[in-house]
């Protein structure tokens, strides 16, 4: 592997110190299942390698009545071994335990998942469904964006030279309201979504009919997607499968996806709203307090 | 200018072992060419294989893909910890009687990933087993075998606290 140098802040102030001026060759180090590998094969070439996994800020799992907080260096296997996040914020623990095998699990983070901005990558479409906002500090301060406004490209975010992602921040569970993530891969495990679909719905006191819906697509346009007017177009419907053929119909619309070698844009397509509504029915289970069976590694 | 060596503080198969390395050095590559201990082995070294699997603070990783200046203060335990000093580990027993492997090139990483899968789930499923064990590549078996050692080690393990 190439040679670089490696340091190991403990405080976020320092870190945006090492990255200032830096102009992106000292990278980011959480989990390092995708930088230590792009280092090794040339596709990145860093001179400075920055651990922030001792940053306390980037570690934090909170919850608390403003909502819950996640650091961006926490690994998937802390985020699904978290009860408030397996049964508050579930779809982000089912896309936690479908990422790589375990060993890439005790290591690779949502915040690192998320900075790698790819279409497919697993945890984001459910970063979208749950409302998660990106906090990022920079030699400029610390701001705000929502999860669904992050990535700009394959590969590409907002981020600004000398920022990094901190953590993201949830609002606070709503009653009667449940979440999932599933993605469609042609073997049970350690594989990319040809599609991803997360979702979320918030029922109303007497869990027949919707209140609001959120609903995130992966692997269907160059960045993750929000397909928010299918979300908004269950708002006040019955919670029934007529409603959520509908939504499915809308989601399938903002889909637009290409060929590769995972599927054709036809086939994505078409997942997209089987998908979606499987997905949007397991939320629904979830808000109503049903337990839903996930197939192991879906 | 070479980024200068680290001097790295870590317990290894409960022995604390300090070592020096570059930056870029992997864990894989210091416990094999520093430390000599070639138990793990270098598969794929892009984190498909599992062949380098040891556990990272009771976790399971891939030493290709962890930074060996990033294990101060850590605690490391690899395949040539494994074995109690007068024979062997129920699942290395299970994988011998059960003939779970022919090279033997992917077996440590199997070993420490089935060793992590049954401190935490102690009688898996055929299914848990297969899932949990995905992150381990095996060209030779099959892994049919490899499942039903993971299963007699379970149930050794059963009949140990029975």
């Amino acid at each position: 592997m190439r040679d670089f140098e490696y340091a190991a802040p403990a405080s976020l102030d320092e870190a945006i110190e090492l990255f200032t001026g830096k102009n992106g060759s000292a990278k980011a180090l959480a989990g390092g299942t995708d930088l230590i590998d792009h280092v090794r094969t040339g596709r990145l070439s860093p001179d400075l390698i920055v651990d922030i996994k001792k940053i306390s800020e980037l570690n934090i799992l909170e919850n608390s009545s403003s909502g819950f907080r996640l650091g961006a260096a926490v690994s998937c296997n802390r985020i699904y071994r978290d009860e408030t996040i397996v049964s508050e914020y579930s779809a982000l623990a089912d896309s936690c335990r479908i990422i790589g095998g375990v060993q890439i699990q005790s290591r690779a983070s949502v915040g690192g998942n998320l900075c790698n901005s790819g279409p497919a990558a697993d945890t984001t479409p459910a970063l979208i469904a749950l409302e998660a906002t990106c906090v990022i500090a920079g030699p400029n301060g610390t701001r705000e964006v929502a999860v669904e406004d992050f990535c700009t490209a394959p590969g590409q975010n907002v981020l600004q030279s000398g920022e990094i992602l901190v953590e993201l921040k949830f609002p606070p569970r709503q009653e009667n309201s449940g979440s999932h993530y599933r993605r469609f891969i042609p073997r049970y495990e350690m594989d990319i979504a040809v599609v991803g679909v997360g979702a979320s719905v918030v029922l109303d006191s007497d869990r027949e009919t919707i209140v609001s819906a959120r609903i995130g697509l992966g692997a269907v346009a160059p960045t993750p997607l929000f397909a928010e007017s299918a979300g908004d177009l269950l708002a006040g419907m019955p919670a029934n499968d007529d409603s959520i053929a509908q939504a499915a119909l809308e989601a399938q619309a903002a889909a637009k996806p290409i060929d590769d070698m995972r599927g054709t844009k036809e086939f994505r397509v078409h997942v997209t709203r089987v998908l979606t509504e499987r997905v949007l029915k397991a939320a629904v289970a979830r808000a109503k307090g049903e337990s839903v069976e996930v197939a192991i590694g879906h | 200018m070479m980024a200068k060596k680290r001097v790295v503080t870590t317990s290894i198969n409960g022995t604390e072992t300090e070592f020096l390395c570059e930056p870029r050095q992997t864990l894989l590559e210091v416990l094999r060419d520093v430390l000599d201990l070639t138990g793990s082995k270098e598969g794929c070294s892009n984190g498909n294989c599992g062949a380098c699997t040891v556990l990272l603070n009771g976790d399971p990783v891939d030493s290709c893909l962890v930074l060996a200046v990033e294990c101060e203060g850590a605690d490391i335990e690899t395949i040539e910890g494994v074995a109690p000093t007068d024979g062997l580990h129920r699942i290395q027993d299970a994988f011998l009687e059960c003939a779970a492997l022919q090279c033997g090139i992917c077996t440590p990483g199997f070993i420490m990933s089935a060793k992590s899968l049954l401190q935490q789930n102690p009688s898996p499923s055929e299914d848990e087993i297969r899932f949990y064990l995905a992150g381990n590549l095996c060209r030779c078996t099959g892994y049919d075998k490899i499942v039903r050692a993971v299963q007699e080690a379970a149930k050794a393990k059963e009949e140990v606290t029975a």
